[in-house]
């Protein structure tokens, strides 16, 4: 399938020169504080993606329909039923994982990449290309939240998605030499990988400005 | 009374909105450039809390709890806070031009802040907890508290940051650093210096 310029950049773009999170900004609260571990990172972004991309694709379907003046609204309850339902997905069939994210998934509504890609993209374009649009936001968001909850995860309790990396008999407790960096687990931590990230970013993406 | 007290100092400094729950950072990097503006958005995020949480609270209480629709909860408080942010609005323009002014475009804003609809969700978390939990609350003076309290915290935060950012302008940072990178190294040591209040106790 022949996709045209336009529609390829609406995908490719936020992966990364217009990543939403180390360059917009967008949906950062979610974004450090689902991070301690890897699995609730994955899966907070998947119901990001899923979200943006059908929230997207109803608010185009809707663009020439809905009134100006209470467009926000409109877009707000449409968001507040997705998240309704993928709160309740995830409650029946990965309860531990639910209860890892607690109040984060409901702030998925008030996640600023939403907003911003509802208001920004879908209302001016058809729903295939907010479609795009929505689903190169959710991975670009999600790849932001692997690299740092990776980091976070093996460094500061030597597991990933919840299988031991560093083995046991290493650390100081069993006679070894190691032991995790309790710093990791803690909020601030968060904050400043995503600043090393921002950081290794632009370092690599030399054309941006600010 | 020693446990509302209790609750509204735990939520200005141990539970701090930004550097505890990471809630409504976007506004917080975005319009922490300098010290008056942020001070407005403070302001502007402590007045709307005040108002929500408690009417959310008693929705939830009074509506949701006993007729069963806990599920509703999403759409109910995101729709109160966008409605309040709007009768707000209208009713400061109307009877307060200068403060309408001094907040201009962040009282609209603050209606997808994600400081209001967290601190929302957290109530109804904490509604759940036991009785003699320092972070429960059981009732309309604990929730005014704690709205209060969450207010007041981000407004330090965010005046703090401010002042900081103001200063750092003169640095010499390095330049693919600057600008955002560097803020969130600051809020990341701003947080690990407000970690030391998470043994308070009262």
């Amino acid at each position: 399938m022949a996709l045209s310029e336009k529609t390829r950049e609406a995908f490719l773009g936020p992966l990364n020169k217009n990543n939403p999170v180390v360059v917009q900004i967008l949906g950062i609260c979610s974004a450090l504080a689902v991070t301690v571990q890897l699995k609730p990172a994955l899966v907070m972004g998947i119901a990001v993606t899923i979200i943006v991309a059908l929230s997207n694709v109803v608010i185009s379907a809707l663009r020439n329909t809905i009134p100006n003046r209470i467009r926000i609204i409109v877009q707000l309850v449409v968001v507040a039923a997705l998240v309704t339902l993928v709160s309740g997905i995830l409650k029946a069939f990965a309860y531990d994982v639910s209860v890892a994210l607690s109040v984060y998934i409901g702030l998925i509504i008030t996640n600023c990449i939403l907003m911003g890609r509802l208001e920004a993209y879908a209302m001016s374009n058809g729903p295939l290309d907010s479609l795009l649009d929505g689903l190169g936001n959710g991975f670009g968001y999600m790849w932001v939240l692997v690299v740092v909850a990776f980091v976070r995860e093996l460094l500061g309790s030597g597991t990933l998605m919840g299988f031991r990396i560093i083995p046991e008999s290493w650390y100081v407790a069993n006679g070894g030499f190691y032991e995790n960096c309790g710093m990791m687990v803690m909020p601030a931590m968060a904050l400043i990988l995503v600043g090393c990230v921002i950081w290794a970013h632009r370092s690599l993406n030399k054309e941006e400005v600010k | 009374m020693e446990h509302m007290l209790s609750l509204f100092v735990r939520s200005i400094f141990a539970d701090n909105m930004i550097f505890a729950t990471f809630l409504g950072m976007c506004s917080y990097l975005a319009v922490s450039k300098n010290v008056k503006t942020s001070l407005g958005l403070g302001v502007a995020v402590t007045f709307v809390l005040l108002i929500t949480l408690p009417v959310n609270y008693l929705l939830q209480v009074h509506v949701l709890d006993p007729l069963d629709l806990g599920y509703l909860s999403f759409i109910l408080f995101i729709a109160v806070i966008a409605a309040i942010v709007q009768i707000v609005e209208m009713f400061v323009e109307k009877f307060s031009p200068s403060l309408y002014a001094s907040l201009g475009i962040f009282l609209p804003l603050i209606a997808v802040n994600c400081a209001i609809m967290g601190a929302s969700l957290f109530m109804q978390q904490r509604i759940l907890l036991d009785a003699a939990d320092p972070k429960a609350i059981t009732g309309i003076g604990d929730a005014v508290m704690y709205a209060l309290g969450s207010g007041l915290g981000w407004l330090l935060a965010i005046v703090a940051l401010a002042g900081i950012r103001e200063k750092m302008e003169y640095n010499d940072v390095p330049k693919p650093l600057q600008g955002l990178g560097i803020t969130f190294i600051v809020v990341g040591l701003m947080a690990m210096a407000f970690m030391c209040f998470s043994g308070l106790k009262i």
